[in-house]
């Protein structure tokens, strides 16, 4: 069977991401690439973080949704240049992450707003987070700690 | 050239590969949170680029041996790290101070990095150097900190200062396998990352009131696999122990 690339990449778009999975691999700008090479499927990732354990989930997770579709031939690709950067979150995905309760990066080195009251009074807790793509902020107004998606 | 490129991958990983290790060893057991999952962090960040010059290391190598093999399968005299980062974690204080002094040298060696005529090793900086960036940020940070802290926790940084200081100078000898791979245009000459290392550490020493000891005394022995302390092979017996008590144990 085969699919023609756009379809592919709508596919993509409803897999999850393991970790926000409120947004999906596409809009997370980690799909590179995607194309044929005769019957076979080739799809290049690209890793967030050199460590993300998550990295390999998303290959698995990737590779059952297209085998889901009836795809077969298949090939994950890790690419690792240009480097993955936070601009190319999507659109979507930026709402998508302040709508969970993830401030979206900014280039200003922090978030600019608190996701839940929307107060530009914030504070850095630390410069990590729960997964290596955050690090853990608070707002002085509503109080909530909360997750920001740095900006690299 | 094969074996000198081999060389200086394996510079590269084991550097990354055994801080990263050491890092990992305080996950659980830090002395706050936040710190704990910044430590574990940096160790995955590490531990993310230690696969890719491993990996590349294997690949040139070509005896069929992969990123594991090199990592959980080699004794300590084959390991090709700097003595400082094999170094016992001491306190918090001192494992903050290890990192900075790693930190500063190891985003100078990825910006370097990045113009390597060798294209795998410049991506795989390219890569790396963002996330060292934010290594550096956090640790010179904290070293201020500490450093300008209560007397305690000035008094334990100029420990750690003193203690570690000897081991930097390692980072900045260029011997005939780095010179082979700095001709080819592969590596920046080590020696020459010393002047803005030490522009650098100095105003961060500043700032947290701390100051290196006199003299230039380095140890060396790391880099080379000549001489390594006996740390390393303790690290070792830890991180290794898996796969040497039950040999080709899959995950």
């Amino acid at each position: 069977m085969t699919a023609s690339v756009s379809q592919v990449w709508q596919w993509l778009d409803q897999v999850p991401d393991p970790e926000i999975p409120v947004i999906s691999v596409v809009d997370l700008g980690i799909i590179r690439d995607v194309s044929w090479d005769e019957d076979t499927l080739d799809v290049a990732v690209t890793p967030t973080y050199s460590g993300c354990p998550a990295t390999t989930v998303i290959s698995m997770d990737i590779e059952t949704a297209l085998r889901d579709r009836g795809l077969e031939k298949i090939r994950i690709r890790t690419q690792i240049s240009p480097p993955w950067t936070t601009d190319w979150l999507t659109e979507s995905g930026r709402a998508k992450l302040e709508k969970y309760g993830i401030a979206p990066p900014s280039p200003g080195g922090g978030p600019e707003k608190c996701p839940q009251c929307g107060s530009k009074r914030v504070s850095k807790i630390s410069q990590f987070g729960s997964t290596p793509c955050k690090a853990h902020w608070r707002c002085d107004d509503c109080l909530e700690p909360f997750d920001y998606f740095k900006c690299i | 050239m094969s074996h000198a490129l081999f060389e200086t991958l394996l510079r590269l990983g084991d550097n990354t590969l055994i801080l990263g290790h050491r890092v990992g060893e305080w996950c659980g057991i830090a002395p706050v949170l936040e710190e704990d999952i910044a430590l574990a962090n940096m160790a995955l960040d590490l531990i993310g680029q230690t696969q890719m010059w491993l990996a590349l290391a294997a690949e040139i190598e070509g005896k069929g041996r992969s990123a594991d093999d090199l990592a959980m399968l080699r004794d300590a005299w084959d390991f090709r790290n700097v003595l400082l980062v094999e170094q016992p974690n001491g306190d918090f204080g001192q494992t903050l101070m290890r990192q900075f002094l790693f930190d500063q040298f190891h985003l100078l060696q990825l910006q370097a990095l990045t113009d390597s005529s060798d294209q795998r090793i410049a991506a795989i900086a390219a890569k790396a150097v963002k996330e060292v960036t934010y290594h550096l940020e956090r640790s010179s940070d904290t070293v201020i900190a500490l450093g300008d802290g209560t007397s305690e926790s000035n008094s334990r940084m100029q420990t750690a200062l003193n203690k570690l200081w000897p081991y930097a100078g390692e980072m900045f000898v260029t011997d005939p396998i780095d010179l082979e791979s700095v001709e080819a245009g592969i590596i920046p000459d080590p020696s020459t990352l010393r002047d803005a290392y030490m522009d650098a550490a100095e105003k961060v020493f500043k700032l947290a009131h701390l100051a290196p000891p006199e003299g230039n005394f380095a140890h060396s022995g790391g880099k080379t696999g000549f001489r390594h302390s006996e740390h390393l092979g303790h690290l070792l017996t830890q991180m290794q122990w898996m796969q040497r008590a039950y040999p080709g144990a899959q995950w």
